[in-house]
């Protein structure tokens, strides 16, 4: 075959001539039906058979070839009156509004047509744009009120919503429109950005063109009967009314009547052409649908673009819910044995491989494992060296299997370690589609590691997920190289980790290194056999010869591993005494031992573990992913072994304790009444800047805050780090100490737009409270605990707040869903360069150097180039830190200190996190 | 009461017009023809301040969040077609 290359040189888009439409069409369509009685088509129908082939088997009339070769042929219909086409409305406006009514010419002076031919040519030299130009020049002929050429006063053009045009009040006919554009010299045309061999009068149709059959294609239903086209359906509309126009305009009938039913005819033809123009009805079916014509199969999510070009439906993809297995590494994924028998991978047969390929086949579709084996994988189909397929049944596998030589592919089930791509929508990152090996489980969901959870933002309440079969072998070797969970453990967004351990592997965790817990021998030997240990069993060093925690969790550590950091379950305190702290929450790490600290979210979870992040970095991302999927193991181990559970009365406080809440708030309120008190005497002393409403607004905030605040602290005091709740809040776990502390405390106050809530009846919020009370209960202070239950009225305050948060989520995803296509569709095709400028795809320099400092975020600390205290560190060891610290004061070195100290203080580091646990 | 120039404003970063042989460095630097720089309009109120003229290259020197001071460079530039008819 010869391959001959070739080069569109340009495009050019302009109007179909009646003559062109008339050459081209194949049938003139006058009947306004489709099919006879027996089911043949009619002759000069919309199906005439001229107009393409739909059945196979058939030849087609006009062609002669069947159904794939033969690409369909249009008809025409010639309508009886001439009809605006809606798609050249603003055209034709511009047109009519700049052009002469009574010689057609356009309504430039001498001086305004010299002006703009010379900047036409230029612009054309240049090779620029001349669109801009042309709005200019539309512009400044529609100002004209006498055309400049023949002296003719020049109306005023509008339009009466869709096709209709009026002139000076007077209503323009389709036909008046038609004669006026016959005016227009073909030299004026380019004024208007038109080709001289086109004419505009081509707007308004006088000849529709009627598509082939191939493209609105009938369907026959299972009962036989046939159901037509959307397309077929306007257009049989549309030739009954132009056959009842032509007659009644030939019969002589009143004006009246005909313009009617040209008005009618100008609406069919609108609506065939886009049933959503604004200012008519969409034309319906029976059934009381909008019917779907030609512009919307193009327009928008479900159109031609969107739905099948930019995106299509793909082969070798399976879907189904997702379920948890801390068992399965983070790189596997769980497959129904029923997907993995359904999807395949095809294996090219060679002279080495073909003993194999034959034993495959044999097996057939549905081969039965050899004892002990859970799962064999079988062959679907064979294709044969002409590319034919061969399906393989029970029946013909060892046939075909005979047959099969170099030079076949046999399509082969899925195998436990087959690469596939695996992704939960919506997509918003990279992370949301990666490389997982499949391992091949009984049931009917996708099994996936509970650390991939956060990138994916997968939970197990029905969320359902795709999977995508590799096809060749490059598209596996780049899957596998770039594509594999463990290349995407850190996130390009902040430099951190997005997978890491979550709810119960950091209790798990906390459990597991809090203090000295520590375990018999039975235990320690459970823990470490499910990570498969094969070391010897360290000497105990827990009391009574007991393995603590902290030491089985070293045995997954690197041996050369050193780190320092805080705890979550750090409370801050003024003065940290690190290691010695009394909340065990200051981890020390030295070679690869901790040696003091509780490891939680801040050690191994998704976004803030610190021993996560330094392992990814230091040494590698394979050895991340044993951590990882160790560490999981045995915190659940730990949890197993000790068990866990939370339930209501985990927020249970004694009397004296709700004693002590309600005093307090008993005293917020008397506060809250005081404050009023004094408004009302007119003694509150007004803050500056603010009103006096203002004033005692913010006061009575800020005590009801307060109370909140100190409800909460009680209820803390009570509720100790040996109870399940706080275990899960303080580790990072699941929740907060706000979450409890409104169960057993207090809600607090509800507000709406920051404000306390004062919406309602006249002067009051419910008919409950006096006119004018502003006091605590009466608008939204919720002294009540959810553990208690609400009285009505907080109840009410509280779903009045909680609307607001829903509709604020609510909206505030539809925006930014919207916001983040635009921003997408906008950089996509930015590309860093190899000397770090990045580049749009014609070449301009956006940036200089990526970001500013050519760093990757993905490789930095944090964002930072580099963590310069750690490196000192590693370096020097710590006692010379300080000493460096120390010398560089003295020495005024502001920068270093800058970096130094912006490094130490975390602050900035966990605003980030914030934002990102936010989402 | 001396005359506003948006030069002095302190949002304004510091631009200079680059001498040719200057402008060639760059463009040889970065392997650029110039129609890759992105364009500073020469009726942009700091072109028009420091007299720049199309064609000439400006280097601006500004803070950065990232990398603390960053230059970068612009062609000044006439204006497009639609801004040129009012
Ligand atoms: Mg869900
Ligand atoms: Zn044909
Ligand atoms: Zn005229
Ligand atoms: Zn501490």
């Amino acid at each position: 075959m010869v391959n001959i290359s070739k080069k569109i040189a340009s495009v050019e888009f302009d109007l179909l001539s009646p003559k062109e439409i008339r050459d081209m069409s194949a049938v003139k369509v006058i009947t306004p039906d489709t099919y006879d009685e027996d089911g043949f088509p009619i002759e000069n129908g919309l199906m005439d058979p001229r107009l393409g082939v739909i059945d196979p088997g058939l030849v087609c009339k006009t062609c002669g070839k069947k159904v794939p070769e033969c690409p369909g042929h249009f008809g025409h219909i010639d309508l009886a009156m001439p009809v605006v086409h809606v798609g050249y409305v603003k055209v034709l406006r511009n047109m009519l509004r700049s052009t002469c009514r009574k010689c057609g010419r356009i309504l430039l002076s001498k001086a305004q047509v010299d002006h703009f031919e010379k900047r036409m040519a230029t612009l054309i030299k240049e090779g620029k744009n001349i669109k801009p130009l042309i709005t200019n020049i539309v512009k400044t002929a529609s100002q004209a009120d006498v055309c400049p050429h023949c002296g003719e006063h020049s109306g005023k053009i509008d339009i009466d919503k869709p096709t209709t045009f009026r002139y000076d009040d007077h209503k323009l006919t389709q036909a008046d429109v038609r004669e006026w554009l016959e005016k227009v010299p073909a030299m004026d045309l380019k004024y208007f950005n038109f080709d001289e061999n086109i004419r505009p009068e081509w707007m308004i149709l006088t000849v529709l063109p009627v598509p082939p059959v191939t493209t609105r294609p009938s369907i026959t239903l299972p009962t036989g009967e046939r159901s037509e086209d959307d397309l077929t359906h306007k257009l049989v509309d549309i030739i009954r009314l132009n056959q009842r126009l032509q007659e009644n305009r030939d019969a002589g009938a009143p004006q009246l009547i005909v313009e009617d039913l040209w008005e009618l005819l100008q609406y069919h033809i609108t609506t065939y052409f886009d049933n959503q123009t604004a200012g008519i009805p969409p034309a319906r079916h029976r059934s009381g649908r909008a019917l779907k014509t030609l512009a919307q199969r193009l327009k928008g999510k479900e159109g031609r673009f969107r739905s099948n070009l930019s995106g299509k439906r793909v082969n070798f993809s399976a879907r189904t819910v997702v379920s948890p297995d801390p068992n399965i590494s983070m790189t596997e994924v769980g497959v129904p044995v029923e997907i993995a028998r359904e999807l395949t991978v095809p294996v090219k047969v060679t002279a080495q491989n073909i003993e194999w390929a034959k034993e495959m086949v044999k097996r057939g579709p549905e081969p039965i494992p050899p004892h002990g084996v859970f799962y064999q994988a079988g062959v679907n189909y064979v294709i044969r060296s002409d590319s034919r397929r061969l399906r393989v049944t029970d029946k013909s596998k060892n046939e075909v299997a005979e047959r099969v030589e170099p030079g076949f592919t046999i399509e082969r089930q899925l195998e436990e370690g087959d690469v596939v791509l695996f992704n939960r929508q919506p997509s918003l990152h990279r992370m949301s589609m990666m490389a997982h090996t499949i391992r091949i489980m009984p049931g009917k969901t996708f099994r996936i590691n509970l650390v991939v959870c956060p990138p994916y933002n997968a939970d197990f309440d029905g969320d359902e997920m795709n999977m995508h079969v590799l096809q060749s072998e490059e598209a596996r070797a780049e899957a596998h190289t770039i594509m594999k969970t463990q290349e995407h453990i850190l996130s390009p967004r902040f430099g951190g980790p997005v997978i890491g351990a979550i709810h119960d592997h950091i209790t798990g965790g906390f459990i597991f290194t809090h203090g000295d817990y520590s375990f018999d021998k039975a235990e320690t030997l459970f823990i470490l056999s499910r990570i498969g240990y094969t070391g010897e069993l360290p000497e105990p060093k827990g009391k009574g010869g007991r393995w603590t925690g902290k030491q089985i969790f070293s045995t997954i550590l690197p041996k050369d591993l050193n780190l320092e950091f805080k705890s979550e379950i750090c409370e801050k305190c003024d003065k940290c005494t690190k290691e010695h702290c009394a909340n065990d929450a200051y981890v020390v790490i030295k070679d690869g031992e901790v040696l003091s600290g509780t490891i939680d979210e801040k050690a191994i979870g998704a976004f803030k573990g610190v021993i996560l992040d330094r392992i990814v970095k230091d040494y590698g991302n394979d050895m991340a992913r044993q951590f990882l999927d160790d560490a999981t193991r045995l915190c659940i181990g730990a949890i197993t072994l000790r068990g866990f559970t939370t339930s209501i009365s985990d927020e249970d406080i004694p009397d004296e304790a709700k004693a002590q809440i309600r005093k307090l708030l008993d005293d917020a309120v008397d506060n809250v009444n005081k404050y009023v008190e004094a408004y009302n005497k007119g003694e509150l002393e007004q803050m500056p800047g603010r009103s006096l409403e203002e004033t005692l607004e913010i006061n009575i905030m800020r005590v009801l805050g307060r109370s909140r605040d100190g409800a909460g602290k009680i209820a803390g005091k009570y509720l100790g780090i040996d109870n399940s709740a706080v275990m899960m809040a303080k580790s990072g776990a699941r929740g907060s100490m706000l979450n409890l502390s409104q169960m057993a405390g207090c809600i607090g106050q509800q507000a709406i737009r920051g404000e306390r809530i004062h919406r309602g009846y006249q002067n009051r919020t419910l008919p409950h409270f006096k006119k004018g009370d502003v006091g605590a209960e009466a608008k939204g202070f919720v002294k009540s605990c959810y553990k208690s239950g609400l009285t009505a009225t907080e109840y009410f305050f509280h779903s009045a707040g909680g609307r607001e948060g829903l509709v604020d989520t609510a909206v505030r995803t539809s925006r930014s869903g919207y916001m983040q296509r635009r921003l997408i569709n906008a950089l996509a095709d930015l590309k860093v360069d190899e000397d770090r400028t990045v580049k749009d795809t014609a070449g301009t320099v956006i940036q200089f150097a990526y970001g500013d400092d050519s760093v990757d975020p993905t490789k930095s600390e944090r964002g930072k180039a580099i963590n310069i205290e750690a490196a000192i560190k590693e370096i020097l060891g710590k006692a010379k830190v300080e000493e460096l610290v120390e010398m560089q004061k003295k020495e005024e070195d502001v920068d270093l200190m800058r970096s130094i100290q912006d490094d130490i203080s975390t602050e900035d580091v966990e605003k980030e996190e914030i934002e990102v646990e936010e989402e | 009461m001396a005359e506003f120039n948006v030069v002095n404003h302190e949002l304004v970063p510091q631009h200079e017009i680059l001498p040719e042989a200057e402008g060639k460095k760059v463009m040889d630097k970065f392997k650029l023809d110039q129609k890759q720089l992105p364009y500073l309009l020469i009726h942009d109120p700091v072109a028009t301040s420091i007299g720049a003229k199309p064609g000439q290259i400006v280097k601006i020197t500004r803070e950065s969040p990232t990398a603390g001071t960053v230059v970068t460079y612009r062609l000044i530039a006439v204006m497009a077609e639609s801004e040129t008819e009012e």
